[in-house]
Order: C-alpha cells, then structure tokens, then sequence
C-alpha cells in the first residue's frame, strides 16, 4: 500500500523519564496519514506514556511532538481545544463517563464542540452507536451495565462521535473473545474505509497486527527500534522482534491467519 | 485545508427534487441545514429525492447521516435514481448512514404525583433497611471481633498502627485547634453575660463542665466524622470497585477482620486520647479568654476548675468517647461496604456515611443526656 508522505503525526526526539528511571530516549516516530500504525513493547517498555505523550496528557522531558501540525507543547489552550475535536481516543478501559448513559456519553463531544440541536445530536448518537456495533437497547444503559466488550464499543461510539480524522486505539482488542476481537477488528478497517481514518492503535494482539496495520512500529531498548509493515518485520534479525513474531503466539497468528485467509 | 462554507441548494425538477450540497459537510455545520432536511422530509416524498453531489466537496458520517434521513423511508433507499453527480465517498457514507439508522430507544420518564409518595414511601422503607443493615453490620463486627480476642494471632497490628497514626495522631492538631477555639468562644460569651451579673467567677465553672461534659467528646466526633469516617467509606469503596474485596474472599481473607475489625479497634483506641486532647486545649482556650477579658489569672482559673468542676464530668464525657468512636468506625466500614461499581455510588455512599454518623453522633449524645440527668450524674 503506498501511502502519501503527510506526517499527521510526528514525534522527534522525545526524553521521557521517571526519576532516574528513563522510559524514552531520543524517540522518533512518525505516523502518516491514511494508515494504521501499530504500536508493539513488551510490558513497561512505554508504550500508554508515548501515547500519554503524544495526546498531551504527559509533558515529555525533552523533544517536541506535533499532530496534525500542531505542536502540543507550545500551542494555545484554544488549539489544543480545536485539536482535540479532530482526534477520538479509545482508552484502554473505556473511561466512559460512568455518571451519564451510553448515549449521554456520546453525546458529550457534540455537546462541547457543537451546536447542534439536541434532537439532531440525539440521532448522531444513536448512529455512532449503532456504527460500533452496539444493540440500540445500549443507548440507554450505564456504563456499570454493560459487559466489558460493550464497554469498548460504547468507548469507540464515543470516540467517533464528532468524525475525527486520527483515531488512537489502546489495546481495543484486550480483554475480548477471539470472535469479538476479530469483529472489532473488521469494524476499525470499515470505519477506515469509509471514512478515511488515521489510526494509531497499540496492541498485544498479533491478529489484529496482521488484519488491519499497515505497518508496525516496535517499541524497545528506550526508542522505535523499526516502523515497518508486517511482513518486512518478520524478516527483521532484531532479537526482540524475532522473540515476539516468532515465538509460539506469533507462528500460531502468523498460521492461522494464513489458513483463515482473512486480510483486507 | 481551509474551510468551503457549507451550502444547500433545494431544486424542483419536475416531480423529482432535486437536493444539492455544496461545499464542506461536516459535522460542527450541520445546525445551519438541519431544520431545513427535516421540513424538506416532512414535505416530500422519499422516492423522489435526488441529491447531486457535483458540488460537494468534503463530507462526513454526521454529514452523511443528515442527508441519509431524506431517503431512508422510501422503498429503495440506496436506489441508483437517488443519486447523481460523482463524490468519492458521499453515496458510500450515506450507505453506512443508512445501514446504522436504529433510534435507541429510551425510558420516558414523565414524572407523576404517585411517583413523589412512592419516593416518599420508599426513602422511609430505606430508612428502616438502613437502620436494621447497621445492627446487622454491628453484629457481625461483634462477633468477628470476639472470635479475633479468643485468638489474638488474628488481630492485625501493623494495619491497626496505620490507622491508629491516620485517623488519630494525624487528627490531633485539627482537634486542638477547634477545641481551643470553642473554649474560647465559650469563656467570651459567658464572660460577656455573667460579668453584668457579676459573677464572672463562674466563667470558670461554664466552660469547665461543657468542656468536659459535652463539648470536647462532640467536636473531635464531629471532626472525626467528617475526616476518618469518609475516608474510610472511600477506602473501602474504591477497594471494592477494584475488585480488592472479592480478591481477599477468594484468597480466604476474611474483608471484615482485615479492613473493618483494625479500624474499629484503632478508632475505640485512638478518640478517647484525641477527646483528652480537645478537653485539654478547650479549657487552655477559656482560660485564656478568661485571663485577657476578666483578669482572671491562670492560678485562679486553675484553682477554681478544681474546686467547683466534679471529676465525674470529665468521665461522663469520656464515658462517650469509645461509643462515638464505635459509631464512626462501624457507619464508615459500612458505607463502604455497600459501594456498588461506579462512581456515583461511591461519591452518594460517602455522602451518607458522613450524613448517617454526624445523625447517630448527635441522637445518642442526647440519649447519653437523658440517662445521665435521670442517673442524677
């Protein structure tokens, strides 16, 4: 897949550290438009505080980050504000607002960024919904009613809910059945086909790696170690990456990915 | 990429007609054409809508979705005859649109005059549940805590010490200071109202007695009840949202040895020591005011406190504390305990608890009252 060289987001040189304990080192990526990067570390190589970092949610040490062209360090309250009508964040628990309904709750960016009658965001909300994949009985239950892959697809409802054209995914698949999974899946590579998202998504899930990413990012030794699509990082001699792709997980997603023949 | 303005254009043509968007459709500018679709369904029919996308130029789902509405109750909504002009993606859109057209359905909630008496009636029942769930609650703490004195191996001192040092040591300064204040405010009231008697003297015995009786035992409470208590529905309730609770019923830990029976101990423990405390700096402070405002020395005040003021009063109020405490530890816990799986519940449990024990505090201050006036104490 080629894809045009627009940078939408763009991490250079980012010092991220806890005490003495430094999590990132000098750490560049770049994520282009149209494509859906993933983001793969073992446990605690910081991969929640580079996304943290790159939402504006942690101040990195050092280095600057710009997404859609804004750099979120030094920008203005106000474009900050205008920023982040333009990004939808799936976390990794939902965050739903548990206080408001699902349909509250999807209702709640239109509210901030729009004005919009309250029955046309009422109709918006329930076709986010329904976009996710949720029965329209869900709009009206609280978040504390809703079984966990529910949750996920309130929180991607939600995450959709003003057309965002970058869409940041933490593990969307962690915590689903295989079935789940593999419909979530499908349902990010719709959403992407028909309306043209950006996604960054970190995930543990190899399936997903292989289905939907365009290209992979590997997260090791403090920096990106490789962006590549898949099929170049299982070629790759990294001992990490080797470890992860082709241990006993890895061949078995690489296997029945291959039997299944699912692919876009 | 600036903005193009969004634009609509509404042509007959024929029996047909004829919907032109122009420009960018996007969801923040949608209020500008909203009511015009919907005056334009209500008067048309679906199967003679056209939309000509020639002009379009960006659009998204929101977008998508507005103009979906116009076609979405005729028989083929997604019919070739629908659509004219070439857009990369508009008629693809509006396909999803259509595909997710489902309304919610939601619970009206039309409120009634029967529903205020059912509320009314039920927030009594609430009442009388609430009141018998604490007796039930304080009978188990009873019987944990007695199993826990036949073995004492199972009392926990490390978590007892924690709280002890949290909800008493911790709280002694704030104790001090308002009682100090309160003494204060005593002495000058009474020294206001007993020198135009001349009896300014008995500034002493006044601030003495409600120092020790009543005063010093029902403020560190009420400190307590908003400090500790809260904090201990709080801990109790996030421990339970997070599944802590459940994870020590699986481990065979038993929630109300570990979490409420140390509690219950370092409170009981712990109040009478803060309530000696606010007895002490309470007086500090009427004597004080005493010395300043009436010139009444401090070997005077001293003196007279220990002629005039019975140490009953001091055990009286002392008598107090443990019962206090017992309340603050138990309606806390409690609280805690019933803390359901969202936030809501969390923020109206602590509420209540704070709410319940200041109630329990002051109800069984006034039982104390009467028994102790009937007792002739």
């Amino acid at each position: 897949m080629s894809l045009p060289l627009d940078p939408i987001i763009e991490v250079t040189g980012v010092q991220n550290a806890f005490g003495s304990h430094v999590v990132h080192h000098d750490l560049n990526l770049q994520v282009m438009r149209g494509e859906v990067l993933g983001l793969v570390g073992g446990s605690g190589s910081g991969k929640s505080v580079l996304m943290n970092t790159i939402l504006g949610l942690r101040e990195p040490q050092a280095g600057t980050v710009r997404v859609l062209g804004t750099d979120i360090a030094s920008a203005s309250p106000c474009a900050l504000i205008a920023l982040s009508r333009r990004w939808g964040v799936l976390f990794q628990n939902g965050a739903l607002f548990s206080a408001l309904s699902v349909r509250e709750n999807v209702k709640a960016p239109m509210r901030e960024h729009t004005d919009l009658s309250d029955r046309l965001m009422n109709e918006l909300a329930d076709l986010r919904i329904s976009l996710a994949g949720l029965e329209p009985d869900a709009g009206a239950k609280l978040p504390a009613e809703l079984s966990g892959g529910m949750r996920k697809r309130a929180a991607l409802a939600r995450a959709l809910a003003l057309d965002p054209e970058l869409l940041f995914l933490d593990e969307p698949t962690a915590g689903l059945d295989p079935i789940a999974a593999a419909a979530f899946d499908e349902l990010i590579l719709e959403l992407k086909a028909t309306l043209g998202l950006t996604v960054f998504m970190v995930t543990h899930d190899l399936d997903s790696l292989h289905t939907i990413c365009d290209r992979v990012a590997v997260l090791a030794d403090q920096k990106v170690e490789i962006v590549a699509p898949i099929n170049e990082l299982l070629r790759s001699n990294h001992p990490w990456v080797k470890e992860y792709f082709h241990g006993p997980r890895g061949r078995a997603a690489l296997g029945g990915n291959g039997q299944m023949g699912i692919g876009a | 990429m600036a903005n193009a303005g969004l634009q609509l254009t509404i042509q007959e043509r024929g029996v047909q007609t004829l919907v032109i968007p122009a420009g960018d459709w996007l969801i923040q500018d949608l209020s500008l054409v909203d009511e015009r679709l919907v005056e334009l369904r209500n008067a048309t029919q679906a199967i003679n809508i056209v939309f000509d996308f020639s002009q379009l130029s960006r659009i998204d789902m929101a977008g998508a979705f507005v103009l979906s509405r116009l076609v979405r109750d005729g028989a083929y909504p997604n019919g070739d005859f629908h659509f004219e002009g070439e857009h990369p993606y508009a008629r693809k859109l509006i396909l999803a649109a259509l595909d997710n057209s489902n309304v919610c359905p939601m619970p009206k909630s039309r409120p009634h005059f029967r529903d205020i008496l059912i509320r009314a009636g039920q927030a009594i029942d609430d009442m009388w549940q609430d009141l018998v769930g604490t007796m039930a609650f304080a009978g188990r703490l009873f019987q944990t805590l007695g199993s826990a004195c036949m073995n004492p191996s199972r009392l926990r001192p490390a978590s007892i010490m924690s709280v002890a040092e949290e909800a008493g040591i911790n709280a002694l300064p704030i104790v001090a200071l308002l009682s100090f204040f309160m003494g204060a405010v005593m002495a000058f009231l009474s020294a206001n109202m007993l020198s135009r008697l001349g009896m300014s003297l008995f500034t002493v015995d006044l601030v003495g007695v409600m120092m020790l009786r009543e005063m010093a035992v029902v403020i560190t409470a009420v400190i307590l009840a908003g400090r500790s208590n809260s904090a201990f529905t709080a801990q109790i309730g996030s421990m339970k949202m997070q599944q802590e609770i459940d994870a020590m019923n699986v481990l065979g830990i038993d929630p109300f040895e570990a979490l409420v029976v140390p509690r219950v101990i370092a409170c009981v423990l712990m109040f009478p020591l803060l309530v000696f405390a606010a007895m002490v700096s309470g007086i500090i402070g009427g004597a004080l005011v005493a010395w300043a405002e009436l010139g009444i020395s401090l070997n005077l005040f001293i003196a007279r406190l220990v002629e005039v003021v019975e140490v009953k009063h001091f055990w009286v109020g002392m008598s107090k504390a443990p019962v206090f405490a017992l309340i603050i530890a138990l309606i806390g816990c409690r609280q805690g305990m019933l803390v359901e799986n969202n936030v809501e519940s969390l923020g109206r449990r602590t509420t209540m608890s704070v709410v319940q024990a200041l109630f329990a505090i002051i109800l069984v201050d006034a039982l104390f009252a009467l028994v102790y006036m009937e007792l002739n104490i």
